[in-house]
């Protein structure tokens, strides 16, 4: 359950996801951009090292669906939108910076 | 506004630009706001910014047929509609027609994470629809400084902005973006480094526990403007900024004479009254009857078939109709006939430029050949001297621009200031009558002055004012060797001239009569010695006659004698 890796380098209190809980994560871009690439791998490489098995993610391209960017109030690109489990998080970047994403999405409380 | 002429301002060399079809701000903008361009209009909190921009996307979508875009970051759509539907404008039904899209943007800082690297280009991708949907030609972001605030990397939102700037820019979009005033900047984050074109900078400040709001064009490039600070109001009807004074002094000037409802006024003033057109200052101290003589104006302009509009800022309708009547001045007649209007306030209801502006309306709405402000003085207690003074130059020649004929009248405090009126206005008067105490023997009476009227021989003279029940008299004063008097005095050293004069003339008329017997006397005399010696004539002629007859006598005896004695040598015989 718990990942050796985490237990290793954080001091804080970790915050393990439920057993069973889905997260649907929705990941906004602007084309195949240099930014929303890194973005897209970025978040691939941290829900398979937190949450193995328990999300999904969906990239919505604005550039083929502008109209979308009203729904979740999208202002900056790369906007991560956890949907589930609630309350509703926005993470806004590139998610180059791990601690920062994993304290985003309340997998870790704050930062060291 | 409708009766100045844009396109003269705009020629060539001038920027191209949009109207805003916001009143005032086209003039002093000379033509409105640069088009394709962002202007920055910066203000503090409830300064009225929201309330510029939307009145610039409205009427540009009702009035000028360019759809906008309102980006609102601040306000929820329905919040906006709510408010402007207050004012008078209708957005829901300008966004049912397509000519207007409102775009609420929630950012929440709470919500936002930052991870890394990021742009703006989710409201890029908003604007750009939003601008698509409607084919917007004008667009407003208010304000765009939220977006400070709600990310914490601020170098790439500066980045962005010089973007959007751009974007707009390129897009030949005429935009309005509004930022929060600054400590020692125009606007807290420095946008007006990024919005080069035009800055207009709204102020609201509270001077005498009202409230004032001014609106300033800090830089307008490539373009002529107005450098002052113009006050400007929210009401009712929505924004209008005031212009100082109007670009030029063209009015027309006539060459008509009204009178002034006073004959001997009249003819003190050049024998014909005052110009039409013309402002006329009527100062004095308390209860001279400066009201008496603006109603005066007011009720001749009614008998000649014009309308006045009479604003009241110390006295009701009804308070000032009782006191006119009791001098025979019958206005309750011409109210009815809708020839005369009153509008009475109390000058502390409201701020100066709410004064200005309602009377703007007023006039407007009435269209009177002439207006009376009685008194002037009292709005000087809601504003500072330069306030009242700038606010009465905008009055006045907003009049005269309509050719409006305008009675003031001042009150001025101090007796011992009489030709200084309290606000500094008599510069901008055509006409200056002052009401002066004139104090004699116990007794307070008024004297008349024309201090000045341009354009016209006036009399240099004081008449003594009286108000009597039948209206007002001018009297001359008794300027004899006593001095100037007035009143029971002047009526008094008149009757002693007259008892003088009658004295005098008794005096006269008995030296005469002292005269007229000595040459009766004299004529006497002479008509008795002329009988005396035709007498004494008499008397030797009849001498003389009997001498001749004697002589006569004796020659014929002697010849006789001698006939008889015929003696030699002596006859002829």
């Amino acid at each position: 359950m718990n990942n050796p890796d985490m237990q290793e380098t954080a001091k804080d209190e970790e915050f393990v996801p439920e057993p069973g809980e889905f997260w649907t994560l929705k990941l906004y871009v602007a084309g195949q951009s240099p930014r929303s690439l890194a973005a897209f791998a970025n978040l691939k490489k941290i829900c398979s090292e937190h949450l193995p098995g328990q999300y999904s993610i969906e990239v919505v391209d604005l550039l083929e669906h502008p109209q979308l960017a009203a729904g979740d109030q999208i202002i900056a690109i790369p906007t991560l939108i956890r949907n589930l489990p609630t309350p509703i998080r926005k993470i806004i970047g590139d998610l180059s910076n791990t601690d920062r994403v994993l304290v985003g999405l309340d997998l870790r409380k704050k930062i060291t | 506004m409708s009766e100045v002429c844009f396109s003269e301002t705009c020629g060539p060399d001038q920027l191209p630009k949009v109207r805003t079809g916001i009143q005032g701000l086209d003039e002093i903008t000379q033509g409105g706001l640069p088009r394709g361009r962002p202007t920055l209009v910066a203000g503090g909190a409830g300064s009225g910014k929201t309330m510029l921009a939307m009145e610039f996307l409205a009427r540009g979508a009702a009035e000028f047929g360019e759809p906008g875009v309102f980006l609102a970051f601040e306000e929820s759509k329905e919040d906006l509609i709510q408010n402007f539907k207050s004012i008078g404008l209708d957005l829901e039904a300008l966004v049912e027609e397509k000519k207007l899209v409102i775009d609420y943007l929630h950012i929440d800082q709470n919500e936002i994470h930052e991870a890394g690297d990021f742009d703006l280009e989710g409201l890029f991708f908003r604007l750009g629809l939003a601008v698509e949907s409607v084919g917007a030609k004008r667009v407003v972001i208010d304000t765009i400084e939220i977006l400070f605030s709600a990310f914490e990397n601020h170098g790439i939102i500066r980045a962005e902005l010089q973007r959007l700037f751009r974007w707009l820019k390129d897009r030949n979009l005429s935009a309005i973006v509004t930022g929060e005033r600054g400590e020692n900047t125009i606007t807290r984050y420095g946008l007006e480094e990024y919005v080069a074109d035009c800055v207009i900078l709204l102020d609201t400040r509270i001077q005498n526990e009202v409230t004032t709001r001014r609106l300033r064009i800090v830089k307008y490039r490539g373009s002529t403007h107005g450098m002052d600070e113009y006050p400007f109001l929210i009401d009712s009807d929505g924004f209008s900024v005031l212009p100082i004074t109007s670009a030029t002094l063209e009015q027309i000037a006539s060459d008509e004479r009204i009178s002034t409802g006073i004959p001997r006024l009249d003819t003190m003033l050049g024998g014909e009254g005052v110009f039409r057109g013309s402002s006329v200052l009527i100062s004095g101290t308390a209860g001279m009857g400066k009201s008496t003589i603006a109603a005066n104006f007011a009720d001749a302009a009614c008998r000649r078939g014009e309308r006045v509009l009479y604003f009241a800022f110390e006295e009701s309708q009804a308070q000032i109709v009782r006191n006119m009547r009791s001098i025979g001045l019958d206005l309750e007649r011409w109210v009815r006939e809708c020839r005369l209007a009153f509008h009475a306030a109390r000058p502390t209801m409201c701020g100066l430029e709410l004064h200005l502006v309602n009377i703007h309306k007023v006039v407007r709405a009435f269209k009177p050949q002439l207006v009376v402000i009685d008194p002037l003085s009292n709005l000087t207690t809601i504003g500072e001297q330069q306030q009242v003074r700038s606010m009465l130059t905008r009055l006045i020649d907003f009049l005269k621009s309509q050719g409006i004929t305008a009675v003031f009248t001042d009150l001025t405090a101090a007796e011992f200031n009489l030709e200084r009126t309290d606000v500094g206005v008599s510069s901008l008067m055509d006409t200056w009558l002052l009401l002066r105490n004139l104090e004699h023997n116990g007794e307070r009476n008024r004297g008349l002055y024309v201090i000045k009227s341009r354009g016209m021989a006036h009399s240099n003279q004081i008449r003594e004012f009286v108000i009597t029940d039948s209206g007002i008299e001018l009297v001359d004063v008794y300027t004899g060797p006593g001095g100037v008097l007035t009143g029971a005095s002047r009526i008094a050293q008149e009757t002693r001239d007259r008892a003088e004069t009658i004295l005098r003339r008794q005096a006269v008329e008995a030296r005469q009569r002292v005269l007229d017997r000595k040459r009766r006397a004299l004529e006497a005399q002479i008509a008795l010695l002329n009988a005396e010696f035709e007498e004494a004539e008499d008397e030797a002629m009849r001498e003389l006659q009997q001498e001749e007859l004697l002589e006569e006598v004796q020659s014929s005896s002697t010849r006789e004698q001698a006939r008889r004695r015929k003696a030699d040598g002596l006859g002829e015989g």
